[in-house]
This record gives structure tokens, C-alpha cells and sequence, in this order.
């Protein structure tokens, strides 16, 4: 009896060995190891995918039936956003349950000492019939260069590189008459004390950034303007270029206190990078990042009460560039 | 039955030759760790913003003639505006899944920057960037800048009030450069801001052709590059070593995981774009030079630039009455210059302090390599803090905090903050290292203390039963 148990315990050793070893053998021939199939992993991928045609189905419908203005963009989003993250889900079941996972190793890549040394061979053996190199070198560079030069140079067309006159440019000159937004002419009666104007030069596009002010009434008793801009604000009505001299943005924030004795000064203000100035005193920088005054525009009123220019403003308008001089040169 | 694939493989086979490249390709292995999908991310992000881009291109007007808008949007009505500013509009209000596809496209492009964004800093911390890949960092970084310039672009062809402040911003920034500001910008825009009606065409061009062409092409060479050298992995077992990568086949491994991981991004932008309203742009209105407006923020991945040209005190250089330099340069070129030059030259700076001159294809633990990491996070809380200012308006608005206080909190905390932040960084990864070598020792000599006992339990003679 005992023996024939040791028999079949070794019989049974040795063909679960044998049959273990026929197995891996297997294994190995395949490329990707086998897996085991999962069933629910698969119903699971189904369901999603139809999920997924369903919502994209319903993002056809809701693009047909309602009309353009109806047509409710948060369903859209939904709509196609669903069925994409279905699609999502069921490649990550599948990815996850469904794929053999296999974790490989390979070498990194080396470097190639041998076809190094080759490659330069190749090249100095290549230039073997020349004996001027060097100069056959500088020749070639001297005409791709050259003939690279050339074809940039229509670049130049795209506007005058050479030329920044037109930055210094503006419409302003004496006898100029201030337009409001709507193109009609400025009287100096509309300007109210707490307002805050925007002016153009008339008959210029109000694009043109060197047209473009605010228009300010003060207390002329309170100006404290620059040396010789004594009468540049008639009733206390100023003007000041309406272009940040920072980064270029419009002085389109009036700091004007309700209670002056406890809220701080009047002042324009720049609302990209709060840029200060103050408009009694010539548009002085008083808090921010510029570096220059905002430039001041000389008024007069004429006979039948308009607002003219008096002449060209007292700086440089906008944003400074290399070489820009601060004052006009008749000061 | 005949295997369905067996014709169009031989197919392929017999007229490219490219059999041995494909089962070569299929079977090339990536290390298996989340960080190293955020460039993933970022490369569905593009997919999601060229395929958006098509669709708005079919109805964008790249034009700044003058127009009356009457449309879909009553308090627009009778407004004076530009046909690009109109056709947005329109895409916008007008259009079936029109508002989706600009929305989405919006969000796209946020997310792509900030991808990026996250995937540079993995790269940086684990010393990715280190040799034989420095050329795949560098060209992750005119990636990403490039990027900037392609955003700022993009919102800046809608031509509503607030893309024209940021143009008219960027214009003066512009002008400030140097020696040639004034000269370049007189180029590009061809007259004074705002330019010759051909800038708008410039700007389309540049926007949806020649600045995407590049895009493309560097995330080419980018992920080619990647492909010759492999992706670096961390030292998870000693069967990770320099010389052996260990991962997971493109096939069929990777595969399934990568297209899940697009169906995702793609799945979110889409939700975003249909879910949350982004640049509502009707609600601006059109811009004009002359106009500006309180509260305005740009993209975020800008708000770094916008931040620093608000932090940047009243500085110009000035010989007499001649400006030489304006302020905007410091803010708007320098400092994003000097950021990128960090960047670009760090693997050869590291590589000069350490005297490490080995190839890398193991990534460092941020905290094994103490020095780089804390001045990388040193260098980043500079650059955090500078984005944040950008936002010090809204601060303010939101919590009462002076603006003037923040700034001068700002001021002096971007050159305090970073050296301390460095420091105690620094010893935090020396104190990790120190708990993994107790750790280790721990271990090992648990390791001795069984084998110790097993030893004695062998030499005790067997207690008969």
C-alpha cells in the first residue's frame, strides 16, 4: 500500500513537472505572454461604448432640433464631452483588464565611437581632390549668405524700418479744433468741472493714437503747469494725450475725490499698470511704472467758444522708444 | 480562417519596407510613471487646439474694416466694430456650436501652456534635462515660449476691448526694446499703433499657419528625439539601471492607456468649453485705441509679464532729455529673457558646478539632488510671485489688501522669499536623504537579525518528539 502512494505521488511530481515545462515552452514561442479572458471586463467595455454612441447620438439631435439661438451650448458641451469620457473609461477598462500588461526590458542606447570615426573619415577623405578649402568654404558662405540677405530683403516692405518719423507725427498744430467722439465740435461751456472728456483732433481718424486726449476743467487757481504754460489751460480746461507714456495703453481712470479733505488728489490713471499722473501739475508721474509725463496739449478757446489747439503738445505721445527726446525741441 | 491582418501588413511591408521599423516600434517600451504623461497632455491639448482652430478659422474674418453690427446680440446692436470683432461675435452667438468650439478652443490653449508648464518642472526636478537630453529640454522651451507668443496671438486677433489692450501693451513693450524698438515695431506694424489694416493679416497668418507650422515641427523633432534616446525612469528596483530600461511595449501595452488618456483631455476641454464661460467677448465690446478698461487680466500664462511690469518701479535709463531704455523692457523682455536663459543654459550650468559630466538615463528623486531642487524652487517662487502681483488689482478688489501695501510686499519679497525658500528646501531634502539612509540601515539590519536567528535555529538541534 505505501508504495503504490510513493508511486503515484512521484508519477503525479513528475508529470506536473514535465506538463509545467511543455506550458512555459509554449509561453515562450508567443511573442505577448497569454492572459486570462475576462468576461465582465468585457461587458463592462460594451456598455461603455454604447453609452458612448448614445451621448454622441444626442449631440446630433440637440445640434438639429433646437435653432441657433435656443440652442443650449451647455447641453452641447455635455453631449460630446460625455461621450468622449465614455470612450475614455472604456479604453482605460480595456487597457487595464483587458490588454496583457507586460513589463520589458531593453538596453538604452549607446553611443557609437566606430561610426563616429567613420563619419569623420567620410568627410575628410570626401574633400581629398581640393586644395583650396578654406577659400571654396568662405566663397560658398559669401553667396548663401548673400543670397540669403536678398531673400529677406522684401521683408522691408512690410513697413518703413528706417523711418520712425511717423511716431513722432500728430495732427495737432495751433487752430485745431477738439472733436468729441460723435465728430462734433467741443465748447468750452460743456466742459463740466467733475468731468472727464475724451477729445480728437478734427477731420483725423481717431485711431490715430497721437489724436486721442482727455479733457480736463480745474481750478485754475490750483494749476501749478510747468514754466511756460502759463496760458495753455484757458478757464482751467486742460488737455492731456489720452496714451500712456508706460506701455501705451488710454488714460481711461479719473481719480476726481468726492471729499477732497480725506480722499487723496485728483489723477489720471492708467488702468493697465496704474500709472499715475497728476493733471495740476503738468501730468507729473505720481505713483506706477512710468517714466515721463503725460504730454500736455496747449488750448485757446476761439470767438464762438470752441476748443482749438494752441500748437503741438509738450512731448513725446505714447509709449518711449530708444532715442526718444522727452522735450519738444522749441522749449 | 486567414488572419484579417496578414494582407495589409504585407502590404505595408512590400511597399515601404518598414516591417522591421514596426515590429521594432511596436515593442519600444516606456517606463511606467503618471508624471510622465503631462507632455502627453499637452500633446492632446495641440491636437484639440488645431482641430478647434480649422473649425474658427472657416468663420473668422481676419479684417479690421470698419462694420454696423446687427446680430443675435441686442445690446451690440447699431455698434460701430471691425469684421474680426463681428465674426466672432457671430461665431460666438450666432453660429450652431459655434460658442463650443471658440470656448473649447479657448480652454485648450490654457491648458496646453499649463501642461507644459507642469511637465517642465517634472523634467527640471528629476534632472530629465540632464545629458544625453538636453537638446529635447531646450527645445521644450521654445516650445513653450513660442507657445506664449502663439496665445497671445490668438486673443489678440479677436479684436474685443480686451485683446486690443493687451496688442496695444505688447506695442509698447515692443518699442522699448533697445537700439531697435521703434525701428521693429514701425516694421511689423507698418505705421503707429494700430497699425496698417495689413497687420491684421499679418497677425492671422502668424496665428494659424506659420507660428502652428513651428509648433508642429518642434513637437516633432521633440518626440523624435525622445524616441532615439528614451524616456529617463526612476530607480524603482536595482533592475533599473542606467544601462537597462524597464517598461511597458507601446504595444499593446501603452497604447489602450495613451488613447484613454487623450479621450480624457479631450473629454475635459470639451466639458470646459461647453461648461464654463471663458472671454465672454461680446460682453467687451469692440475696442478702440483711445479705450481701456479697469480689471482687465490677461490669459493666464501671461499674467507673469503683466505682473512684472506693474512690480517694476519708475526706472528708465536717460542721458538728459533722451530716453535710452524705457521701463516697459525690464518687465516685458528682460525678465521673461532672463527666465529663458536660466532655463536654456541650466543643464550646462549644473553640469559645470557639479562636474557631473556622466549620461543620465536614471531621474533623480527631487530630493537627491538638494541643490537643484531648492533653487528650482526658489526660481519658481520668484517667478510665482511676479505672476501673482499680476493679479494684485483683483486681490484688492476681492480682499481689501492696499494695492500699494502688496507692492511694496511684492518688492521686497521676490529677493527674500526665494533665498529663504532655497535654504529650507535644501536641508528638507538632506533631512529626507538622511531618513532613507536609517531607513535603509533599519532594514538591512532586520535583514541580518533574521538571518542571525535562522542561522541559530538551524544549529539548535531538532526537539524530539
Amino acid at each position: 500500500m505505501k508504495v503504490w502512494r510513493w508511486l503515484v505521488a512521484l508519477l503525479t511530481l513528475l508529470f506536473g513537472r514535465l506538463m509545467r515545462r511543455h506550458a512555459k515552452e509554449a509561453e515562450g514561442e508567443r511573442i505577448v505572454p497569454a492572459g486570462t479572458p475576462e468576461r465582465r471586463a468585457e461587458n463592462v467595455v460594451l456598455l461603455l461604448l454604447a453609452l458612448a454612441v448614445l451621448w454622441g447620438a444626442g449631440f446630433i439631435v440637440t445640434y438639429a432640433e433646437w435653432s441657433p439661438a435656443q440652442l443650449p451650448n451647455e447641453l452641447l458641451g455635455i453631449c460630446l464631452g460625455m461621450s468622449l469620457l465614455c470612450i475614455a473609461g472604456a479604453l482605460t477598462v480595456f487597457a487595464k483588464r483587458l490588454v496583457v500588461t507586460e513589463e520589458l526590458e531593453d538596453d538604452y542606447p549607446q553611443e557609437h565611437p566606430q561610426e563616429q570615426r567613420e563619419i569623420l573619415e567620410i568627410v575628410h577623405e570626401s574633400g581629398s581632390r581640393m586644395t583650396r578649402k578654406r577659400l571654396l568654404i568662405s566663397a560658398g558662405a559669401a553667396a548663401g549668405g548673400t543670397l540669403g540677405v536678398a531673400a529677406l530683403t522684401p521683408v522691408l516692405s512690410l513697413g518703413p524700418l528706417l523711418d520712425t518719423g511717423p511716431l513722432d507725427r500728430t495732427p495737432w498744430h495751433y487752430g485745431v479744433r477738439l472733436v468729441d467722439e460723435n465728430s462734433a465740435p467741443m465748447l468750452a461751456s460743456d466742459i463740466q468741472a467733475a468731468g472727464f472728456y475724451y477729445a480728437f483732433a478734427e477731420g483725423v481718424d481717431p485711431e490715430n493714437i497721437a489724436s486721442d486726449l482727455v479733457v480736463l476743467r480745474l481750478d485754475p487757481a490750483k494749476l501749478k503747469l510747468p514754466p511756460g504754460r502759463a496760458n495753455w489751460a484757458p478757464q482751467g480746461i486742460l488737455a492731456y494725450s489720452k496714451i500712456c507714456t508706460h506701455a501705451g495703453c488710454a488714460i481711461d481712470l479719473y481719480r476726481n475725490p468726492k471729499f477732497p479733505a480725506l480722499e487723496p488728489k485728483p489723477a489720471l490713471v492708467c488702468p493697465c499698470h496704474y500709472s499715475t499722473f497728476d493733471p495740476y501739475d503738468g501730468a507729473k508721474v505720481i505713483y506706477g511704472p512710468a517714466g515721463r509725463p503725460l504730454p500736455q496739449l496747449p488750448l485757446m478757446i476761439d470767438s464762438a467758444g470752441y476748443l482749438r489747439a494752441a500748437g503741438n503738445f509738450s512731448g513725446r505721445i505714447g509709449p518711449a522708444w530708444w532715442g526718444v527726446r522727452e522735450k519738444p525741441k522749441n522749449e | 480562417m486567414k488572419d484579417p491582418f496578414e494582407d495589409p501588413v504585407r502590404f505595408i511591408d512590400e511597399r515601404t519596407a518598414a516591417a522591421p521599423l514596426m515590429r521594432k516600434g511596436m515593442r519600444y517600451l516606456f517606463p511606467d510613471h503618471w508624471s510622465f504623461l503631462l507632455g502627453e497632455v499637452a500633446l492632446y491639448a495641440f491636437i484639440v487646439l488645431i482641430a478647434t482652430g480649422i473649425y474658427l478659422a472657416l468663420f473668422f474674418d481676419p479684417s479690421t474694416a470698419k462694420t454696423v453690427y446687427h446680430g443675435a446680440y441686442a445690446p451690440l446692436d447699431g455698434q460701430t466694430m471691425s469684421d474680426a470683432y463681428k465674426s466672432v461675435v457671430n461665431i460666438s452667438l450666432s453660429y450652431k456650436a459655434g460658442l463650443l468650439i471658440r470656448q473649447t478652443h479657448h480652454w485648450a490653449a490654457d491648458v496646453f501652456v499649463a501642461a507644459m508648464v507642469i511637465h517642465l518642472m517634472r523634467v527640471f526636478f528629476t534632472g530629465a534635462f540632464r545629458k544625453p537630453r538636453e537638446l529635447i529640454w531646450i527645445i521644450g522651451l521654445l516650445l513653450l515660449f513660442t507657445s506664449l507668443l502663439e496665445g497671445y496671438l490668438g486673443y489678440s486677433l479677436v479684436d474685443d476691448l480686451l485683446s486690443g489692450i493687451g496688442l496695444q501693451i505688447g506695442y509698447g513693450v515692443g518699442l522699448s526694446i533697445p537700439l531697435v524698438g521703434g525701428n521693429l515695431m514701425m516694421l511689423i506694424f507698418g505705421a503707429p499703433f494700430p497699425g496698417t489694416a495689413q497687420f491684421w493679416s499679418r497677425m492671422y497668418i502668424m496665428h494659424v499657419l506659420v507660428i502652428p507650422l513651428l509648433l508642429a515641427t518642434l513637437i516633432g523633432v521633440h518626440l523624435l528625439l525622445i524616441m532615439g534616446r528614451h524616456h529617463t525612469q526612476f530607480r524603482e528596483s536595482p533592475r533599473h539601471t542606467e544601462r537597462r530600461i524597464i517598461g511597458v511595449p507601446l504595444f499593446p501595452g501603452q497604447t489602450p492607456r495613451s488613447l484613454a488618456l487623450m479621450f480624457y483631455v479631450v473629454a475635459i476641454l470639451f466639458l470646459l468649453g461647453g461648461l464654463v464661460q471663458i472671454n465672454p467677448i461680446w460682453q467687451w465690446g469692440p475696442f478702440e485705441p483711445w479705450l481701456a478698461t479697469n480689471g482687465a487680466q490677461p490669459d493666464w500664462y501671461l499674467g507673469w509679464l503683466i505682473g512684472a511690469l506693474r512690480l517694476m518701479p519708475s526706472f528708465d535709463v536717460t542721458i538728459g532729455h533722451y530716453t535710452l531704455i524705457p521701463n516697459p523692457f525690464w518687465g516685458g523682455v528682460l525678465f521673461p529673457g532672463i527666465v529663458l536663459g536660466v532655463l536654456v543654459s541650466f543643464p550646462w550650468v549644473e553640469r559645470r558646478l557639479t562636474g557631473d559630466h556622466r549620461v543620465h538615463n536614471l531621474a533623480d528623486r527631487p530630493r537627491d539632488a538638494p541643490n537643484r531642487t531648492a533653487f528650482g524652487v526658489a526660481f519658481l517662487s520668484f517667478v510665482f510671485a511676479v505672476f501673482a502681483f499680476g493679479a494684485a488689482d483683483r486681490i484688492f478688489v476681492l480682499w481689501g489688501l492696499s494695492y500699494n501695501l502688496q507692492l511694496y510686499i511684492f518688492r521686497i519679497g521676490i529677493w527674500v522669499v526665494p533665498p529663504i525658500l532655497f535654504l529650507v528646501v535644501r536641508r528638507a531634502c538632506r533631512e529626507l536623504q538622511a531618513t532613507d539612509r536609517i531607513e535603509e540601515m533599519r532594514e538591512r539590519a532586520e535583514e541580518e537579525a533574521a538571518e542571525h536567528e535562522r542561522a541559530l535555529a538551524r544549529a539548535r538541534p531538532e526537539p524530539t518528539a
